[in-house]
Protein backbone atom coordinates (compact mmCIF):
# COMPACT_ATOMS: atom_id res chain seq x y z
CA UNK A 1 0.00 0.00 0.00
CA UNK A 2 1.29 3.41 -0.97
CA UNK A 3 1.27 6.50 1.19
CA UNK A 4 -1.49 8.86 0.09
CA UNK A 5 -1.21 12.63 -0.21
CA UNK A 6 -2.82 14.67 2.54
CA UNK A 7 -4.35 18.10 2.15
CA UNK A 8 -6.33 20.29 4.52
CA UNK A 9 -6.11 23.71 6.16
CA UNK A 10 -3.11 22.68 8.25
CA UNK A 11 -1.06 21.58 5.25
CA UNK A 12 -1.99 24.78 3.43
CA UNK A 13 -0.85 26.91 6.38
CA UNK A 14 2.39 24.97 6.78
CA UNK A 15 3.05 25.11 3.06
CA UNK A 16 2.56 28.87 3.05
CA UNK A 17 4.85 29.34 6.04
CA UNK A 18 7.64 26.99 5.00
CA UNK A 19 7.45 26.78 1.21
CA UNK A 20 10.02 24.41 -0.19
CA UNK A 21 11.42 23.44 3.18
CA UNK A 22 8.57 21.00 3.68
CA UNK A 23 8.79 18.31 1.06
CA UNK A 24 5.70 16.14 1.34
CA UNK A 25 2.42 15.75 3.21
CA UNK A 26 1.40 12.11 3.33
CA UNK A 27 -0.86 9.70 5.14
CA UNK A 28 -0.42 5.99 5.64
CA UNK A 29 -3.29 3.97 7.14
CA UNK A 30 -4.89 7.32 8.02
CA UNK A 31 -1.86 8.49 9.98
CA UNK A 32 -0.51 11.84 8.90
CA UNK A 33 3.08 12.75 8.46
CA UNK A 34 5.09 15.63 7.10
CA UNK A 35 8.45 15.08 5.43
CA UNK A 36 10.57 18.16 6.01
CA UNK A 37 14.06 19.35 5.16
CA UNK A 38 16.41 18.67 8.12
CA UNK A 39 17.19 22.32 8.77
CA UNK A 40 13.48 23.17 8.96
CA UNK A 41 12.55 20.57 11.59
CA UNK A 42 12.88 22.69 14.72
CA UNK A 43 11.13 25.69 13.17
CA UNK A 44 8.34 23.43 11.93
CA UNK A 45 7.84 21.78 15.32
CA UNK A 46 7.84 25.20 16.97
CA UNK A 47 5.29 26.45 14.45
CA UNK A 48 3.08 23.41 14.99
CA UNK A 49 3.28 23.92 18.76
CA UNK A 50 2.45 27.59 18.94
CA UNK A 51 0.31 28.14 15.85
CA UNK A 52 -1.45 24.80 15.40
CA UNK A 53 -1.75 23.54 18.99
CA UNK A 54 0.52 20.48 18.73
CA UNK A 55 1.79 21.04 22.25
CA UNK A 56 2.78 17.51 23.26
CA UNK A 57 5.84 15.82 21.83
CA UNK A 58 4.98 12.15 22.07
CA UNK A 59 8.23 10.63 20.90
CA UNK A 60 11.48 11.17 19.06
CA UNK A 61 13.05 8.21 17.34
CA UNK A 62 15.11 7.21 14.33
CA UNK A 63 15.32 4.49 11.70
CA UNK A 64 18.54 3.42 10.00
CA UNK A 65 18.43 2.78 6.24
CA UNK A 66 22.06 1.94 5.39
CA UNK A 67 21.37 1.26 1.73
CA UNK A 68 19.75 4.60 1.06
CA UNK A 69 22.17 6.90 -0.73
CA UNK A 70 22.95 10.21 0.95
CA UNK A 71 20.36 10.06 3.73
CA UNK A 72 20.93 7.04 5.93
CA UNK A 73 18.69 8.04 8.79
CA UNK A 74 15.07 8.99 9.30
CA UNK A 75 14.49 11.05 12.42
CA UNK A 76 10.86 10.97 13.46
CA UNK A 77 9.07 13.35 15.79
CA UNK A 78 5.56 12.35 16.84
CA UNK A 79 3.37 15.27 17.90
CA UNK A 80 -0.07 15.38 19.45
CA UNK A 81 -2.55 18.19 19.87
CA UNK A 82 -4.92 18.09 22.84
CA UNK A 83 -7.02 20.78 21.23
CA UNK A 84 -7.53 19.00 17.91
CA UNK A 85 -7.21 15.46 19.29
CA UNK A 86 -4.92 14.71 16.40
CA UNK A 87 -1.48 13.29 15.84
CA UNK A 88 1.05 14.20 13.23
CA UNK A 89 4.55 12.93 12.58
CA UNK A 90 7.42 15.02 11.33
CA UNK A 91 10.03 13.06 9.47
CA UNK A 92 13.42 14.30 8.34
CA UNK A 93 15.97 12.37 6.33
CA UNK A 94 19.57 13.00 7.28
CA UNK A 95 22.97 11.75 6.24
CA UNK A 96 25.33 9.94 8.62
CA UNK A 97 27.27 12.58 10.52
CA UNK A 98 24.72 15.33 10.02
CA UNK A 99 23.91 17.05 13.31
CA UNK A 100 20.25 18.03 13.52
CA UNK A 101 19.34 20.88 15.87
CA UNK A 102 17.87 19.82 19.19
CA UNK A 103 14.16 20.38 19.87
CA UNK A 104 14.68 20.67 23.63
CA UNK A 105 14.28 24.42 23.12
CA UNK A 106 10.64 23.75 22.16
CA UNK A 107 9.76 20.64 24.16
CA UNK A 108 11.62 19.76 27.37
CA UNK A 109 10.72 16.10 27.00
CA UNK A 110 13.06 15.85 24.00
CA UNK A 111 16.03 15.87 26.37
CA UNK A 112 15.99 12.15 27.24
CA UNK A 113 14.46 11.13 23.94
CA UNK A 114 17.27 12.69 21.96
CA UNK A 115 19.80 11.23 24.33
CA UNK A 116 18.36 7.81 23.59
CA UNK A 117 18.52 8.40 19.83
CA UNK A 118 22.14 9.47 20.25
CA UNK A 119 22.84 6.42 22.39
CA UNK A 120 21.31 3.96 19.94
CA UNK A 121 22.11 5.53 16.56
CA UNK A 122 24.98 7.94 17.17
CA UNK A 123 23.04 10.90 15.84
CA UNK A 124 24.41 13.97 17.57
CA UNK A 125 21.94 16.73 18.24
CA UNK A 126 23.51 20.16 17.94
CA UNK A 127 23.22 22.40 21.04
CA UNK A 128 21.63 19.66 23.14
CA UNK A 129 22.15 20.64 26.81
CA UNK A 130 23.31 17.23 28.06
CA UNK A 131 24.14 14.82 25.25
CA UNK A 132 25.34 11.70 27.09
CA UNK A 133 24.53 8.05 26.65
CA UNK A 134 21.44 7.13 28.61
CA UNK A 135 20.82 3.36 28.49
CA UNK A 136 24.21 1.99 27.48
CA UNK A 137 27.33 2.43 29.66
CA UNK A 138 28.97 5.81 29.11
CA UNK A 139 32.24 4.43 27.72
CA UNK A 140 30.65 1.86 25.42
CA UNK A 141 31.69 2.12 21.80
CA UNK A 142 29.30 1.49 18.94
CA UNK A 143 25.64 2.29 18.38
CA UNK A 144 23.46 -0.80 18.83
CA UNK A 145 20.41 0.06 16.76
CA UNK A 146 22.36 0.70 13.59
CA UNK A 147 21.71 -2.01 11.05
CA UNK A 148 25.40 -2.88 10.67
CA UNK A 149 25.61 -3.66 14.40
CA UNK A 150 24.96 -7.38 14.77
CA UNK A 151 22.63 -8.62 17.51
CA UNK A 152 25.45 -10.57 19.18
CA UNK A 153 28.05 -7.84 18.74
CA UNK A 154 29.39 -6.14 21.84
CA UNK A 155 32.18 -3.90 22.97
CA UNK A 156 34.76 -6.58 23.85
CA UNK A 157 37.09 -4.09 25.51
CA UNK A 158 34.33 -2.83 27.79
CA UNK A 159 33.21 -6.34 28.68
CA UNK A 160 36.79 -7.36 29.51
CA UNK A 161 37.55 -4.31 31.60
CA UNK A 162 34.29 -4.05 33.49
CA UNK A 163 33.11 -7.62 33.82
CA UNK A 164 36.51 -9.29 33.91
CA UNK A 165 35.55 -11.94 31.36
CA UNK A 166 36.78 -12.64 27.85
CA UNK A 167 33.41 -12.36 26.19
CA UNK A 168 29.81 -11.93 27.19
CA UNK A 169 28.75 -14.71 24.84
CA UNK B 1 40.32 27.97 53.50
CA UNK B 2 40.79 27.86 57.20
CA UNK B 3 37.69 29.98 57.78
CA UNK B 4 35.38 27.51 56.09
CA UNK B 5 33.04 26.04 58.67
CA UNK B 6 30.59 23.22 58.61
CA UNK B 7 27.64 25.56 58.19
CA UNK B 8 28.69 27.01 54.87
CA UNK B 9 29.89 23.70 53.55
CA UNK B 10 29.33 23.08 49.89
CA UNK B 11 26.52 21.00 48.57
CA UNK B 12 26.56 17.33 49.39
CA UNK B 13 26.25 14.68 46.73
CA UNK B 14 24.38 11.60 47.88
CA UNK B 15 23.92 8.45 45.89
CA UNK B 16 20.56 6.71 46.13
CA UNK B 17 20.29 3.27 44.61
CA UNK B 18 20.56 1.29 42.39
CA UNK B 19 20.03 -1.18 45.24
CA UNK B 20 17.53 0.79 47.24
CA UNK B 21 14.17 -0.64 48.26
CA UNK B 22 12.14 2.44 47.43
CA UNK B 23 13.46 3.04 43.94
CA UNK B 24 11.31 0.13 42.71
CA UNK B 25 14.06 -1.70 40.94
CA UNK B 26 17.45 -0.60 39.77
CA UNK B 27 17.10 3.14 39.52
CA UNK B 28 20.05 5.18 40.67
CA UNK B 29 19.43 8.79 41.58
CA UNK B 30 22.30 11.13 42.36
CA UNK B 31 21.05 13.81 44.72
CA UNK B 32 22.65 17.19 45.20
CA UNK B 33 21.75 18.30 48.67
CA UNK B 34 21.89 21.42 50.73
CA UNK B 35 21.22 19.92 54.12
CA UNK B 36 17.86 18.20 53.78
CA UNK B 37 16.90 20.14 50.70
CA UNK B 38 17.30 18.74 47.19
CA UNK B 39 19.01 21.09 44.78
CA UNK B 40 19.08 18.75 41.83
CA UNK B 41 18.81 15.13 40.77
CA UNK B 42 20.42 13.07 38.07
CA UNK B 43 18.90 9.71 37.15
CA UNK B 44 21.23 6.95 36.08
CA UNK B 45 19.28 4.27 34.24
CA UNK B 46 20.02 1.42 31.89
CA UNK B 47 20.85 -1.32 34.39
CA UNK B 48 18.05 -3.46 32.97
CA UNK B 49 18.66 -2.64 29.33
CA UNK B 50 18.15 -5.78 27.27
CA UNK B 51 17.92 -4.27 23.82
CA UNK B 52 14.28 -5.16 23.24
CA UNK B 53 14.11 -2.98 20.14
CA UNK B 54 17.14 -4.71 18.66
CA UNK B 55 15.71 -8.14 19.42
CA UNK B 56 12.53 -7.16 17.56
CA UNK B 57 14.49 -6.60 14.37
CA UNK B 58 15.84 -10.14 14.56
CA UNK B 59 12.59 -11.96 15.23
CA UNK B 60 9.48 -12.49 13.15
CA UNK B 61 6.38 -10.51 14.09
CA UNK B 62 4.68 -13.27 16.12
CA UNK B 63 7.98 -14.33 17.72
CA UNK B 64 8.42 -10.89 19.23
CA UNK B 65 5.11 -10.85 21.14
CA UNK B 66 6.43 -12.64 24.28
CA UNK B 67 9.31 -10.18 24.57
CA UNK B 68 7.07 -7.15 25.04
CA UNK B 69 5.67 -8.70 28.23
CA UNK B 70 9.10 -8.34 29.81
CA UNK B 71 9.11 -4.57 29.61
CA UNK B 72 6.41 -3.49 32.03
CA UNK B 73 6.14 -6.83 33.76
CA UNK B 74 3.42 -5.80 36.21
CA UNK B 75 1.17 -4.83 33.29
CA UNK B 76 2.31 -7.29 30.66
CA UNK B 77 -1.12 -7.68 29.10
CA UNK B 78 -1.19 -3.98 28.20
CA UNK B 79 2.18 -4.30 26.50
CA UNK B 80 0.98 -7.24 24.48
CA UNK B 81 -2.21 -5.46 23.50
CA UNK B 82 -0.31 -2.42 22.25
CA UNK B 83 2.04 -4.47 20.12
CA UNK B 84 -0.72 -6.65 18.65
CA UNK B 85 -2.80 -3.57 17.81
CA UNK B 86 0.16 -1.95 16.09
CA UNK B 87 0.85 -4.97 13.89
CA UNK B 88 -2.87 -5.36 13.19
CA UNK B 89 -3.02 -1.72 12.12
CA UNK B 90 0.00 -2.24 9.89
CA UNK B 91 -1.67 -5.23 8.23
CA UNK B 92 -5.18 -3.76 8.34
CA UNK B 93 -6.40 -6.87 10.10
CA UNK B 94 -8.78 -5.99 12.95
CA UNK B 95 -9.43 -8.52 15.69
CA UNK B 96 -12.96 -10.01 15.81
CA UNK B 97 -15.47 -8.62 18.36
CA UNK B 98 -15.22 -11.57 20.71
CA UNK B 99 -11.45 -11.19 20.92
CA UNK B 100 -11.83 -7.46 21.54
CA UNK B 101 -14.18 -8.03 24.48
CA UNK B 102 -11.89 -10.60 26.11
CA UNK B 103 -8.93 -8.30 25.51
CA UNK B 104 -10.72 -5.46 27.28
CA UNK B 105 -11.58 -7.66 30.27
CA UNK B 106 -8.03 -8.94 30.69
CA UNK B 107 -6.43 -5.56 30.09
CA UNK B 108 -8.63 -3.86 32.66
CA UNK B 109 -8.00 -6.61 35.20
CA UNK B 110 -4.32 -6.05 34.53
CA UNK B 111 -4.75 -2.32 35.10
CA UNK B 112 -6.29 -3.09 38.49
CA UNK B 113 -3.43 -5.50 39.29
CA UNK B 114 -0.85 -2.91 38.26
CA UNK B 115 -2.46 -0.17 40.33
CA UNK B 116 -2.61 -2.57 43.29
CA UNK B 117 1.12 -3.18 43.08
CA UNK B 118 1.65 0.55 42.90
CA UNK B 119 -0.62 1.20 45.87
CA UNK B 120 0.97 -1.46 48.05
CA UNK B 121 4.56 -0.46 47.34
CA UNK B 122 3.87 3.27 47.46
CA UNK B 123 2.20 2.92 50.85
CA UNK B 124 5.09 0.75 52.00
CA UNK B 125 7.56 3.44 50.96
CA UNK B 126 5.64 6.04 52.92
CA UNK B 127 5.66 3.78 55.98
CA UNK B 128 2.27 2.07 55.91
CA UNK B 129 2.92 -1.64 55.78
CA UNK B 130 -0.66 -2.93 56.05
CA UNK B 131 -2.02 -1.99 52.60
CA UNK B 132 0.62 -4.14 50.91
CA UNK B 133 -0.87 -7.33 52.32
CA UNK B 134 -4.38 -6.36 51.29
CA UNK B 135 -3.39 -5.29 47.79
CA UNK B 136 -1.40 -8.46 47.19
CA UNK B 137 -4.40 -10.50 48.32
CA UNK B 138 -6.62 -8.95 45.65
CA UNK B 139 -3.95 -8.98 43.01
CA UNK B 140 -3.63 -12.71 43.55
CA UNK B 141 -7.27 -13.13 42.48
CA UNK B 142 -6.61 -11.24 39.26
CA UNK B 143 -3.48 -13.29 38.58
CA UNK B 144 -5.47 -16.48 39.12
CA UNK B 145 -7.78 -15.45 36.30
CA UNK B 146 -4.77 -14.91 34.02
CA UNK B 147 -3.33 -18.23 35.07
CA UNK B 148 -6.58 -20.04 34.36
CA UNK B 149 -6.83 -18.29 31.03
CA UNK B 150 -3.36 -18.76 29.61
CA UNK B 151 -1.25 -20.62 32.15
CA UNK B 152 1.00 -17.73 33.11
CA UNK B 153 0.60 -15.20 35.85
CA UNK B 154 3.01 -12.39 35.15
CA UNK B 155 4.49 -12.51 31.67
CA UNK B 156 1.33 -13.80 30.15
CA UNK B 157 1.66 -13.65 26.36
CA UNK B 158 -2.14 -13.61 26.41
CA UNK B 159 -2.82 -12.15 22.96
CA UNK B 160 -1.81 -13.00 19.44
CA UNK B 161 -1.63 -10.85 16.35
CA UNK B 162 -5.20 -10.81 15.03
CA UNK B 163 -6.96 -11.90 18.20
CA UNK B 164 -6.51 -14.52 20.88
CA UNK B 165 -4.80 -17.87 21.05
CA UNK B 166 -7.18 -19.43 23.55
CA UNK B 167 -10.92 -19.57 23.99
CA UNK B 168 -12.07 -18.53 27.47
CA UNK B 169 -12.25 -21.38 29.96
CA UNK B 170 -15.40 -22.74 31.62
CA UNK B 171 -16.37 -20.50 34.48
CA UNK B 172 -14.42 -17.49 33.15
CA UNK B 173 -17.41 -15.14 33.32
CA UNK B 174 -18.33 -16.26 36.84
CA UNK B 175 -14.79 -15.85 38.12
CA UNK B 176 -14.46 -12.37 36.61
CA UNK B 177 -17.85 -11.34 38.04
CA UNK B 178 -16.87 -12.65 41.47
CA UNK B 179 -13.65 -10.64 41.25
CA UNK B 180 -15.60 -7.48 40.42
CA UNK B 181 -18.03 -8.05 43.28
CA UNK B 182 -15.18 -8.56 45.71
CA UNK B 183 -13.08 -5.68 44.37
CA UNK B 184 -15.43 -2.76 44.99
CA UNK B 185 -15.74 -3.17 48.77
CA UNK B 186 -12.00 -3.87 48.91
CA UNK B 187 -11.23 -0.51 47.30
CA UNK B 188 -13.40 1.08 50.00
CA UNK B 189 -11.31 -0.79 52.53
CA UNK B 190 -8.06 0.67 51.19
CA UNK B 191 -9.61 4.09 51.26
CA UNK B 192 -10.59 3.77 54.91
CA UNK B 193 -6.98 2.88 55.64
CA UNK B 194 -5.42 5.72 53.67
CA UNK B 195 -7.63 8.46 52.25
CA UNK B 196 -8.35 10.23 55.52
CA UNK B 197 -5.24 9.03 57.30
CA UNK B 198 -3.46 11.95 58.92
CA UNK B 199 0.07 10.67 58.26
CA UNK B 200 -0.76 9.74 54.67
CA UNK B 201 -2.17 13.21 53.99
CA UNK B 202 0.77 14.95 55.65
CA UNK B 203 3.26 12.98 53.64
CA UNK B 204 1.51 13.39 50.27
CA UNK B 205 -0.37 16.68 50.10
CA UNK B 206 1.50 19.40 48.22
CA UNK B 207 4.40 17.07 47.39
CA UNK B 208 5.74 16.64 43.87
CA UNK B 209 3.50 19.16 42.15
CA UNK B 210 3.57 19.06 38.37
CA UNK B 211 1.01 21.38 36.76
CA UNK B 212 -0.82 20.62 33.54
CA UNK B 213 1.45 22.92 31.53
CA UNK B 214 4.54 21.26 32.98
CA UNK B 215 3.10 17.80 32.28
CA UNK B 216 2.70 18.70 28.62
CA UNK B 217 6.21 20.14 28.49
CA UNK B 218 7.64 16.92 29.89
CA UNK B 219 5.34 14.67 27.90
CA UNK B 220 3.92 13.20 31.09
CA UNK B 221 0.76 11.14 30.57
CA UNK B 222 -1.52 8.79 32.45
CA UNK B 223 -2.74 9.35 36.01
CA UNK B 224 -0.16 12.09 36.55
CA UNK B 225 -1.63 14.20 33.77
CA UNK B 226 -5.17 13.53 34.93
CA UNK B 227 -4.30 14.53 38.49
CA UNK B 228 -3.30 17.89 37.00
CA UNK B 229 -6.82 18.40 35.71
CA UNK B 230 -6.42 17.33 32.08
CA UNK B 231 -9.31 15.06 31.14
CA UNK B 232 -7.40 12.97 28.66
CA UNK B 233 -7.36 9.25 28.25
CA UNK B 234 -6.42 7.39 25.08
CA UNK B 235 -9.33 5.02 25.61
CA UNK B 236 -11.57 8.02 24.91
CA UNK B 237 -9.31 10.08 22.64
CA UNK B 238 -8.53 7.26 20.18
CA UNK B 239 -10.78 4.35 21.19
CA UNK B 240 -9.26 0.95 20.42
CA UNK B 241 -10.40 -2.61 20.98
CA UNK B 242 -14.03 -1.49 21.34
CA UNK B 243 -13.63 0.88 24.28
CA UNK B 244 -16.13 3.24 22.66
CA UNK B 245 -18.86 0.72 23.56
CA UNK B 246 -18.36 0.97 27.30
CA UNK B 247 -19.48 3.67 29.68
CA UNK B 248 -16.83 5.01 32.00
CA UNK B 249 -15.56 8.31 33.33
CA UNK B 250 -12.10 9.80 33.29
CA UNK B 251 -11.31 10.71 36.89
CA UNK B 252 -9.44 13.99 37.27
CA UNK B 253 -8.22 16.16 40.13
CA UNK B 254 -6.98 19.71 40.32
CA UNK B 255 -4.02 19.96 42.68
CA UNK B 256 -1.52 17.92 40.65
CA UNK B 257 0.24 16.62 43.77
CA UNK B 258 1.07 13.15 45.02
CA UNK B 259 -2.15 12.88 47.00
CA UNK B 260 -4.28 13.67 43.97
CA UNK B 261 -2.49 11.05 41.91
CA UNK B 262 -3.36 8.56 44.62
CA UNK B 263 -7.04 9.57 44.44
CA UNK B 264 -7.03 9.39 40.63
CA UNK B 265 -5.58 5.87 40.63
CA UNK B 266 -8.09 4.68 43.22
CA UNK B 267 -10.93 6.01 41.08
CA UNK B 268 -9.42 4.46 37.98
CA UNK B 269 -9.62 1.06 39.61
CA UNK B 270 -13.33 1.64 40.22
CA UNK B 271 -13.78 2.65 36.59
CA UNK B 272 -11.92 -0.46 35.47
CA UNK B 273 -14.28 -2.62 37.50
CA UNK B 274 -17.16 -0.80 35.79
CA UNK B 275 -15.73 -1.52 32.33
CA UNK B 276 -15.08 -5.18 33.17
CA UNK B 277 -18.66 -5.62 34.40
CA UNK B 278 -20.05 -4.25 31.13
CA UNK B 279 -17.68 -6.27 29.00
CA UNK B 280 -18.18 -9.58 30.78
CA UNK B 281 -21.98 -9.26 30.72
CA UNK B 282 -21.92 -9.10 26.98
CA UNK B 283 -19.13 -11.11 25.34
CA UNK B 284 -20.19 -11.61 21.72
CA UNK B 285 -20.02 -15.02 20.09
CA UNK B 286 -17.87 -15.71 17.10
CA UNK B 287 -14.29 -16.44 16.19
CA UNK B 288 -11.50 -15.42 18.55
CA UNK B 289 -8.92 -14.72 15.90
CA UNK B 290 -9.05 -13.07 12.49
CA UNK B 291 -7.85 -14.86 9.37
CA UNK B 292 -4.15 -14.28 9.93
CA UNK B 293 -1.84 -15.48 7.17
CA UNK B 294 0.55 -18.29 8.15
CA UNK B 295 3.45 -15.91 7.66
CA UNK B 296 2.84 -12.42 8.99
CA UNK B 297 4.30 -10.20 6.30
CA UNK B 298 2.95 -6.64 6.26
CA UNK B 299 3.52 -4.54 3.15
CA UNK B 300 6.19 -1.83 3.56
CA UNK B 301 4.95 1.01 5.69
CA UNK B 302 4.97 2.47 9.14
CA UNK B 303 2.40 3.06 11.85
CA UNK B 304 2.31 4.50 15.33
CA UNK B 305 -0.31 2.99 17.64
CA UNK B 306 -0.66 3.78 21.30
CA UNK B 307 -2.84 2.61 24.15
CA UNK B 308 -3.63 3.83 27.64
CA UNK B 309 -1.41 1.60 29.74
CA UNK B 310 -1.72 1.83 33.54
CA UNK B 311 1.24 4.19 33.57
CA UNK B 312 0.39 6.43 30.63
CA UNK B 313 0.67 6.44 26.88
CA UNK B 314 2.33 3.27 25.66
CA UNK B 315 3.10 3.56 21.97
CA UNK B 316 4.56 1.30 19.33
CA UNK B 317 6.07 2.70 16.18
CA UNK B 318 6.47 -0.23 13.81
CA UNK B 319 8.22 -0.02 10.44
CA UNK B 320 7.86 -2.82 7.92
CA UNK B 321 10.06 -3.36 4.90
CA UNK B 322 7.88 -6.13 3.49
CA UNK B 323 9.69 -9.07 5.08
CA UNK B 324 8.48 -11.32 7.89
CA UNK B 325 10.62 -9.46 10.43
CA UNK B 326 9.90 -5.93 11.62
CA UNK B 327 12.39 -3.45 10.21
CA UNK B 328 12.14 -1.33 13.32
CA UNK B 329 10.04 -1.44 16.46
CA UNK B 330 10.18 1.60 18.66
CA UNK B 331 8.49 1.45 22.04
CA UNK B 332 7.35 4.70 23.57
CA UNK B 333 7.52 3.73 27.22
CA UNK B 334 5.41 5.81 29.63
CA UNK B 335 7.67 5.09 32.62
CA UNK B 336 10.80 6.36 30.87
CA UNK B 337 9.23 9.62 29.84
CA UNK B 338 7.38 10.20 33.11
CA UNK B 339 10.59 9.56 35.04
CA UNK B 340 12.22 12.52 33.33
CA UNK B 341 9.92 14.84 35.29
CA UNK B 342 11.50 13.64 38.55
CA UNK B 343 14.10 16.36 38.18
CA UNK B 344 11.42 19.03 38.13
CA UNK B 345 9.34 17.59 40.96
CA UNK B 346 12.24 16.87 43.29
CA UNK B 347 13.85 20.29 43.02
CA UNK B 348 13.37 22.09 46.31
CA UNK B 349 11.78 19.09 48.01
CA UNK B 350 13.12 17.48 51.16
CA UNK B 351 15.06 14.25 51.11
CA UNK B 352 12.19 12.39 52.81
CA UNK B 353 9.88 13.40 49.97
CA UNK B 354 12.00 11.91 47.20
CA UNK B 355 10.67 8.49 48.12
CA UNK B 356 7.09 9.69 47.78
CA UNK B 357 7.90 11.41 44.49
CA UNK B 358 9.54 8.33 42.95
CA UNK B 359 6.61 6.24 44.12
CA UNK B 360 4.01 8.55 42.67
CA UNK B 361 5.44 8.36 39.15
CA UNK B 362 4.75 4.61 39.21
CA UNK B 363 7.77 3.43 37.27
CA UNK B 364 8.75 -0.08 36.35
CA UNK B 365 12.44 -0.22 35.55
CA UNK B 366 12.02 -3.02 33.06
CA UNK B 367 10.12 -0.57 30.94
CA UNK B 368 12.37 2.41 31.58
CA UNK B 369 15.44 0.49 30.44
CA UNK B 370 13.91 -1.98 27.98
Amino acid sequence: MESLPWQDDLTAAVKQQFGDRVLEFLTYRDQKFIVAAPEAAVALIEYLKFEAGFDYLVDVTAVHWPKREGAQFDVIYILYSFERNDRVRVKVKIADGYKPETVTTVHLTANWLEREVFDMFGIQFASHPDLRRILMPEDWSGYPLRKDYSIIQMDQRWVKENLGIESGQ
Amino acid sequence: MATQTFLDANELVLNMGPQHPSTHGVLRVILNLDGEKILGTDCVIGYLHRGVEKIAENRTYPMFTPYVDRMDYVASISNGLGYCLAVEKLMNLPAPPRAEAVRVILTELNRIASHLVWLGTHALDIGAITPLFYTMREREEALKIFENYCGARLTTHAFRIGGLQYETYDGFEEQVKAFCDAMEPRIDEYETLLTGNRIWIDRLKGIGILTAAECKQYGVTGPMLRAAGVKWDLRKAFPYSGYEKYEFDIPTRENADTYDRYIVRMQEMRQSVRIVRQAVANIPDGPIIAKVPKVVKPVPGEVYVSIEAPKGELGYYVVSDGTNQPYRVRVRPPSFINLQSLEKMAKGALIADIVAIIGTIDIVLGEVDR
